[in-house]
């Protein structure tokens, strides 16, 4: 066993609960659904592309978001269900950027597609725009080496690293997620860092990406 | 009644620890309950095991009941009748006694709680009484088309609460105080959800003359037009002439429903030349409905309309392929072709359960699909967390919380 190096500033893990706020706002039509996607907070945007991700955790790869997954399903729209799904959510560092790239998603297709303005959902399937709200908590496990960091890890809730991995790089907008910015920065290991920040983690389910996460650190400490 | 602690090997010490994290943040707050009934019916249900578990955890939690004669459980059926969109006849009388009644529990009943957690519309008027306090209303009622004659009449007092809480988003309504969506749940230890042995689920298959020889149908379901029973035993005999297979429909007598002895005698005439069919009536024996869910091979839920389904919720718990109609909550408990099979109609329902009969592995990946779902979304523990963060939210506006 390699020597562990000890941080002088310890990894804090938190978890992230959320509760779902509903608007009342509801698209029957793909112009109101582009016309909402335009206007509603944030946080409706944030709940629609990462709900699917926590609540069917065993279904991925390629967990769909909801845009997708209503545009495909309901309206019958499988082109552009698949131009959404495809968004590479990594590639944007905020939800204005990802708000900005679905929108014109839409908007390219209906200028090609102008008939598609013509799909209505049936009642009772309307697209229903609703809110995350966020409560941000920490937990008891405060880890300084990489040893204890794995050991929590294999325990964690998915919550944890949900909020670790998704809602820190974001929703709260920094520069990569909380594991690989604390292995570089109080530990040093760049490497290490940048081999679990290159992760898609859109395309794993978490109990996966805890897998793979642990299973790189393991091999790093042994 | 189950001990928090006994849900540890179902979902995990880690949820039981965010649990114990959130009831510390709840600390010094009285939460208070107020509904319309101790038992029957399913606030009544779930409050009778969410409240020992709010005070396990240490949130310190009272549940208190309104009074109201025969009258004004009249009229608040008849209202609960016209929120479902069903056409009722309601005077300006029923209004006054309503009103009546409301006026005697905002005398008599005590609103001492930090947060009033008023359930449904039978107490909704003692929102009059809020003062300092938070005061929540719960709606459990499909309200996605209500009549707006009563829907008007409760805004008033709607509008006079913190926030409103909903089962489903097709029930939610523009309004101008904040609404959240929480749905309900089942109960994993319950007599009707929890493990049982094989030999208690082969004494219940006995007891009603039913032999495994060939697939078991079921659908548990009071005999209600609304359950659709005919509609199911039409799928059936669509499903049969390729399939041997045998068909339950089990439900409660509904005694107090002079419409349901219409649909039974309907369903039992339609059946009776079919030994296959098996009518059983159960009075709320858990335990069995519990059985018959776990020796089925396939559970179907063909409602026509739908507050939120969750004998679906309990099916796919036992890890059982459901198809089910895509109406009310149960499109939020099954994603298509995921966890299971939605259908529009008797076609789609009989065509559903012949994929599922001539595809077992493809049944039994629904079926462990819809388990996980169900696990991580619709236990009470998450019912318990949600109830939790619900009351935080009430002293945090903001959509990012920080409680470090």
């Amino acid at each position: 066993m390699k020597n562990i190096a000890k941080a002088q500033e310890p990894f804090k893990f938190c978890t992230r609960l959320h509760l779902s706020e509903l608007t009342g706002l509801r698209a029957t039509t793909l112009g109101q659904l582009l016309d909402l996607i335009k206007e509603v907070p944030g946080s409706c945007i944030y709940h629609h592309t990462h709900r699917f991700l926590q609540q069917h955790q065993y279904l991925s790869p390629e967990p769909p978001n909801d845009f997708a997954y209503w545009v495909a399903d309901i309206l019958g729209e499988d082109e552009l269900g698949e131009r959404l799904v495809s968004i590479d959510t990594m590639q944007y560092s905020t939800i204005r950027d990802l708000r900005v790239k679905i929108a014109s998603t839409i908007e390219d297709y209906l200028n090609d597609n102008p008939l598609a303005k013509m799909r209505f959902a049936r009642s009772g399937e309307e697209f229903h725009f609703i809110k995350s709200v966020s409560f941000i908590l920490p937990t008891a496990y405060v880890v300084y080496d990489l040893k204890e960091f794995v050991e929590v890890l294999k325990k964690i809730t998915i919550d944890s690293i949900y909020f670790h991995i998704f809602e820190a790089r974001l929703r709260l907008e920094k520069p990569t997620n909380d594991f690989s910015f604390w292995i570089e920065h109080s530990l040093g290991d760049k490497e290490l860092a940048y081999e679990i920040s290159r992760f898609d983690p859109y395309t794993s389910t978490l109990e996966d990406l805890r897998k793979k996460i642990v299973q790189i650190i393991a091999r790093r400490i042994a | 009644m189950a001990k928090i602690e006994e849900y540890i090997p179902l979902v995990g010490q880690s949820v039981i620890d965010d649990l114990s994290l959130l009831s510390e943040r709840l600390k010094g707050k009285v939460i208070q309950h107020i509904n319309s009934t101790p038992v029957g019916g399913g606030v009544a249900e779930i409050l009778n095991r969410m409240v020992p578990l709010l005070r396990e955890l240490g949130v310190d939690t009272k549940w208190d009941v309104i009074k109201g004669g025969e009258q004004f459980f009249a009229v608040t059926k008849k209202f609960h009748n016209a929120l479902h969109g069903r056409a009722e006849e309601i005077t300006s009388r029923d209004f006054e006694v309503f009103m009546e009644t409301s006026q005697q529990n905002v005398e008599g009943i005590d609103t001492y709680g930090d947060i009033v957690f008023i359930h449904d519309p039978q107490p909704i008027a003692l929102v009059k009484k809020k003062s300092a306090n938070k005061w929540l209303w719960r709606c459990h009622i499909d309200v996605s088309n209500p009549n707006d004659r009563i829907w008007g009449f409760l805004m008033d007092f709607i509008v006079q609460y913190d926030s409103a809480v909903f089962s489903a988003p097709a029930f939610s309504q523009k309004l101008p105080i904040r609404q959240f969506l929480i749905s309900p749940s089942i109960d994993p230890l319950s007599d009707k959800n929890k493990e049982l042995p094989q030999e208690t689920i082969a004494s219940v298959l006995r007891k009603y003359d039913i032999k495994k020889d060939k697939p078991i149908i079921t659908q548990i379901s009071r005999f209600d037009r609304l359950k659709d029973p005919l509609g199911v035993i039409e799928a059936y005999l669509r499903v049969k002439k390729y399939t041997d297979c045998q068909l339950i429909l089990a439900g409660g007598t509904a005694e107090d429903d002079p419409e349901g002895s219409k649909v039974l005698e309907e369903v039992q005439e339609r059946a009776k030349n079919d030994p296959d069919i098996h009518i059983l009536l159960l009075s709320q024996n858990d335990i069995e409905i519990n059985a018959l869910q776990r020796a089925s091979d396939i559970i179907i839920q063909k409602s026509i309309r739908e507050g939120f389904g969750l004998t679906v919720a309990e099916a796919l718990w036992k890890a059982k392929p459901v198809v089910a109609s895509n109406v009310g909550g149960i499109p939020l408990q099954i994603k298509h072709k995921y966890s299971g099979l939605l259908c529009h109609s008797v076609g789609g329902a009989s065509f559903a359960m012949k994929q599922l009969l001539n595809s077992p592995e493809y049944a039994k990946k629904l079926g462990e699909n819809g388990r996980e779902h169900i696990k991580n979304n619709f236990l009470i523990t998450r019912h318990l967390r949600d109830y939790m963060l619900l009351f935080l939210s009430l002293y945090h506006p903001e959509d990012i919380v920080r409680l470090c």
